[in-house]
């Protein structure tokens, strides 16, 4: 062979081949990005993570606004309109003008069957506003208002947009208000959860040896139990007399004390791989405390980690309080909730008649925790931003 | 000369990443002919791989060929591969059956749940539709062929019943396996010590002079080429800048990279220039006395007494002020946790580390309390060997070199930012990038970053752990040159651990030789490397390949006849 040296001019450009992906773009912008910046970055490519980031935004926004949001309130019930049809919102009225309406109802009664059966009349028009006046309530209970933002301009009458259920109550109004109680329920149980798995996590991960056997085997015995029977146990244990507020909180507590495990393992096993990371015994050996080490170098580290495995975890919740309350062990009436909602919706014969109670809460549920997970599922993709 | 078997033409291939795209390979040229080894020789990201793979077509998303042609002449015909789909029929032909590929880590490229034999069995009986038996039969006499003891045994035997040196024999027996008109051999010593580098290089050599293959070497490491290569290819930034018969290249280098190239290596091919000759105290700075680490063999459950393990045996050594003391050893020899035992990462089963503090007065660091240990580690650093795990991703510059200096709590708030500017400028490095993150850094200037860090409370010795071996040869005489530096500013002391003996060679005053945890010999840098009394030291000097292509010193090498039988 012949030596061939290359010495054309522009062959010898010097540097790494590197081109922006769109031109004008600079490729190496984020020296100074921490590593916050450089996962939101990361998470931003993901578009359906985004996506469900923002319905489940929405999900909690309706859970904060829920008396605004609300038509009405969730406990009036009204006997004649038992399993109203929904009803859908018009436009323009039969004359011809612009007004949002909906059309009544006519019952008209099946002599066969002997059942009522609710038929749209064309003949009765609600008119229907935005921010209209309607029943009172107190916003947070701190303000007194009773704006809503739909609702029939005349307050006497009805609306029912996704069906009345079987006291005639707004299936909507329950929706909105059950929201808040089943989204909030989920991030206070993934709350203590995070605070139990953490905290147990960490100390088997650091200190490892017997206080890992320990804590790892507490782990396994409460995963291995029946979760259904258990909460159902703990759950009859709570006196009827307790106020529905105390309820809640000792239904999310039943239901955090076995939804730790999966996240103190998580934390457990990143601690495992990182007590060993160089940039550890660099710490030690810079003379940190052990303190300093879990707090400064470790548990930064593992703060994005934490972040994706909760959002995974509280879809778990709500389907737990869900379940629970499906079976009649969970939140009672008053207190509304999606499980409580899908009570209604426990035999054929009322989903034969409403279907719209199984379809609307049940729906709300898969959209929760659909949206927690691909969010999760993002999450974790953008959690180690450093990794190629 | 015949045609080549192998053309590459033009080739380009661009990665689309994240942030932007990189033309990993551009305009590469290059023959492969008969019976003659090319070496691709390039420092890491120069695309040597990815060129190597490409002619497989094996190169992974989100690679994609942009230009070029491949030819291959085999069996009389003509076949341009880029033209071909990656999985098209006709490249799974080629593949394996016309070029063998060797891979770097000997560790993970065999299956971990096939025996070794019926891994080579597969290879055979796709391309060449033999019976089981008859697979067999060949599977075993390859194994001879790559001088693997007992054969017809070992082919049952599964991948972790396989050292190092073994598994890669056996990788280069499936390579063999149906008698490719290329071998393409991607940095196949890497991963290997020296003594069985030189063996499976010889293996490699032998094998192509008889049966006429061309080899495509990837390699980063100049004495390997000049052992075994032919013709060189230097590539750098995707391109190949030079090429050349082996003996052009490395005697009358053109481009200017290559001769840079080439300077490092040979500059470390000789003690540094800079080294101040040691003054040697009568009083040593840090005496090890007889330092065991022995892991397992305590009492198992039932009372029978568990397999244990030596890591370090009886190790007595001594630093003085001043001076550079050089571990080297192969891997399993124990040097990491000599160096370990020493700081008390680990801790020692039994013996002494005696270190003379400031004030003249002796103390012995088997025995401190935690408190005491903390102020031992601020007069005896370690800087780590891998300049991307040893810094904390999450943290600013400032904070990783001015952790030290918090914990420490002497300094604060402004003082300690002036104290990192001034580590960052004695490290070579500008002030301005102290808010920077550690991602925004090269190996090298990652490596400056650690060096920095172990400086930051003014350390009297300075434990450097593989410290050069994760970086570029040019890259790593900067570092060693700035270590020499620093040290003849500061009052050092350094215990150099590698494998790399001429990085040893270079940096220190005297060498310790490990060998399966024990000292075998320790004596004066030079009369090592040039005169050991050891036979084992003998045999690992003699196995380091001469970057001289007239004057192949892996050749003549002396064998350690304790290894043979160790395999």
């Amino acid at each position: 062979m012949t030596l061939t040296p290359i010495l054309d001019a522009k062959l010898a450009e010097d540097g790494p081949a590197i081109s922006g992906l769109k031109p004008g773009m600079d490729p190496i912008s984020d020296a100074a990005a921490g590593q916050w910046t450089l996962i939101w970055r990361k998470f931003l490519k993901q578009k359906v993570a985004l996506f469900c980031g923002g319905v489940i935004l929405a999900l909690y926004l309706i859970g904060a606004f829920a008396e605004f949001l609300a038509p009405g309130l969730p406990d009036t019930s009204r006997a004649q309109y038992t399993y109203a049809p929904p009803q859908s919102i018009g436009f323009f009225t039969p004359d011809g003008q612009f007004q949002l309406h909906v059309k009544g109802y006519k019952v008209e009664i099946d002599r066969a069957a002997l059942r009522r059966t609710f038929v749209v009349d064309d003949s009765v028009i609600v008119p229907v506003g935005l921010f209209v006046e309607g029943s009172a309530y107190k916003f947070w209970g701190v303000f007194d208002t009773n704006r809503h933002l739909i609702g029939p301009l005349d307050p006497t009458q009805t609306m029912y947009l996704l069906g009345a259920d079987r006291l005639g109550r707004d299936l909507l109004s329950r929706l909105i208000y059950g929201t808040r109680i089943s989204m909030s329920i989920g991030l206070i149980g993934v709350c203590m959860s995070l605070f139990l798995g953490v905290v147990l996590g960490s100390i088997s991960g650091y200190f490892g040896g017997w206080v890992d056997t320990v804590i790892q085997r507490i782990i396994e015995v409460v995963s291995a139990m029946p979760t259904i029977p258990l909460w159902l146990g703990l759950a009859a244990a709570i006196p009827l007399t307790w106020s529905p507020l105390n309820v809640y909180f000792v239904i999310t507590i039943i239901v955090s004390l076995l939804g730790w495990t999966g996240l103190a393992r998580e934390v457990r096993g990143r601690f495992f791989s990182l007590r060993n990371e160089d940039f550890v015994t660099a710490a030690k050996l810079d003379g940190s405390s052990e303190r300093r080490v879990i707090f400064r170098h470790i548990l930064p580290s593992l703060t994005s980690h934490i972040l994706a495995v909760v959002t995974l975890a509280v879809p778990s919740m709500i389907i737990a309080e869900t379940s629970l309350s499906f079976l009649g062990v969970g939140l009672k009436a008053p207190v509304v909730s999606w499980g409580v909602l899908l009570q209604d919706a426990q035999n054929i014969r009322s989903i034969s008649t409403a279907p719209w109670l199984l379809i609307w809460p049940s729906l709300a549920v898969v959209i929760a925790v659909l949206s927690f997970n691909f969010f999760g599922d993002g999450l974790r993709d953008a959690a180690d931003p450093y990794e190629t | 000369m015949e045609k080549p078997v192998l053309s590459v033409e033009n080739l380009s291939l661009d990665f689309h990443l994240r942030t932007h795209i990189l033309h990993a390979v551009r305009d590469v040229s290059f023959d492969l002919h008969r019976g003659r080894t090319l070496a691709l020789v390039g420092e890491s990201g120069s695309g040597k791989s990815v060129t190597a793979r490409s002619l497989m077509r094996i190169v992974d998303k989100p690679g994609v060929m942009v230009g070029g042609r491949i030819i291959l002449r085999t069996q009389g015909r003509e076949v341009d591969l880029a033209q071909l789909a990656s999985n098209s029929p006709e490249v799974r032909a080629v593949r394996g059956a016309r070029i063998g590929l060797i891979f770097q880590e000997p560790m993970s490229s065999l299956s971990p749940v096939h025996t070794i034999g019926s891994q080579i069995d597969e290879v055979i009986r796709l391309h060449s539709g033999m019976d089981k038996r008859a697979a067999r039969a060949r599977t075993v006499e390859l194994l001879g062929q790559v001088e693997i003891p007992n054969p017809a045994e070992m082919a049952d035997r599964y991948t972790f019943e396989f050292s190092g040196g073994m598994r890669q024999r056996a990788m280069i027996a499936m390579a063999l396996a149906v008698n490719p008109d290329i071998l393409i051999a991607d940095e196949p010593t890497t991963a290997l010590d020296v003594t069985t580098q030189a063996e499976i290089l010889d293996l490699i050599k032998r094998l192509q002079t008889e049966r006429g293959m061309a080899v495509l070497l990837i390699t980063h490491d100049m004495g390997v080429v000049a052992e075994v290569a032919d013709d060189v290819a230097v590539m750098r930034f995707g391109r190949i800048v030079e090429t050349g018969t082996v003996d052009a290249i490395f005697h009358a280098p053109q481009h200017a990279y290559t001769q840079r190239l080439l300077a490092s290596t040979l500059k470390l091919e000789q003690p540094a220039d800079a080294r101040a000759e040691a003054v040697i105290t009568p009083q040593p700075l840090l005496t090890v006395k007889g330092l065991t680490k022995v892991y397992g063999g305590a009492k198992g459950f039932l009372g029978t007494k568990k397999f244990a393990l030596k890591a370090v045996d009886d190790v007595s050594l001594v630093l003085h002020a001043g001076e550079n003391l050089g571990v080297v050893g192969e891997s399993g020899s124990g040097k990491t946790t000599l160096g370990r035992l020493i700081l008390r990462i680990v801790e020692p089963t039994t013996g002494q580390v005696l270190y003379r503090q400031k004030d003249g007065t002796e103390i012995d660091v088997t025995a401190l309390s935690k408190s005491d240990l903390r102020k031992f580690h601020a007069d005896v650093r370690l800087i780590f060997q891998d300049p991307f795990a040893s810094l904390n991703p999450r943290m600013t510059i400032r904070q990783i070199i001015g952790d030290p200096l918090v914990v420490e709590g002497k300094l604060k708030g402004k003082e300690i930012e002036e104290k990192v500017a001034e580590l960052l400028r004695l490290v070579g490095l500008s002030p301005d990038v102290m808010e920077r993150y550690p991602h925004a850094f090269s190996g090298g200037q990652r490596q400056r970053i650690g060096i920095a860090r172990a400086l930051a409370l003014d350390p009297r010795i300075i434990i450097a752990d593989e410290a050069t071996s994760a970086l570029d040869v040019s890259i790593r005489s900067q570092i060693l040159d700035l270590l020499l530096e620093i040290q003849s500013r500061l009052d050092l002391s350094f215990i150099f651990i590698s494998h790399d003996i001429s990085v040893v060679r270079y940096f220190c005053d005297r060498v310790a030789v490990m060998h399966r945890g024990k000292l075998v010999e320790i004596g004066p840098a030079e009369t090592i490397c040039t005169s050991p009394s050891e036979d084992y030291t003998r045999a690992l000097i003699s196995a380091v390949p001469n970057p001289d292509p007239r004057n192949k010193r892996m050749l003549h090498r002396t064998r350690f006849s304790a290894l043979s039988t160790s395999t």
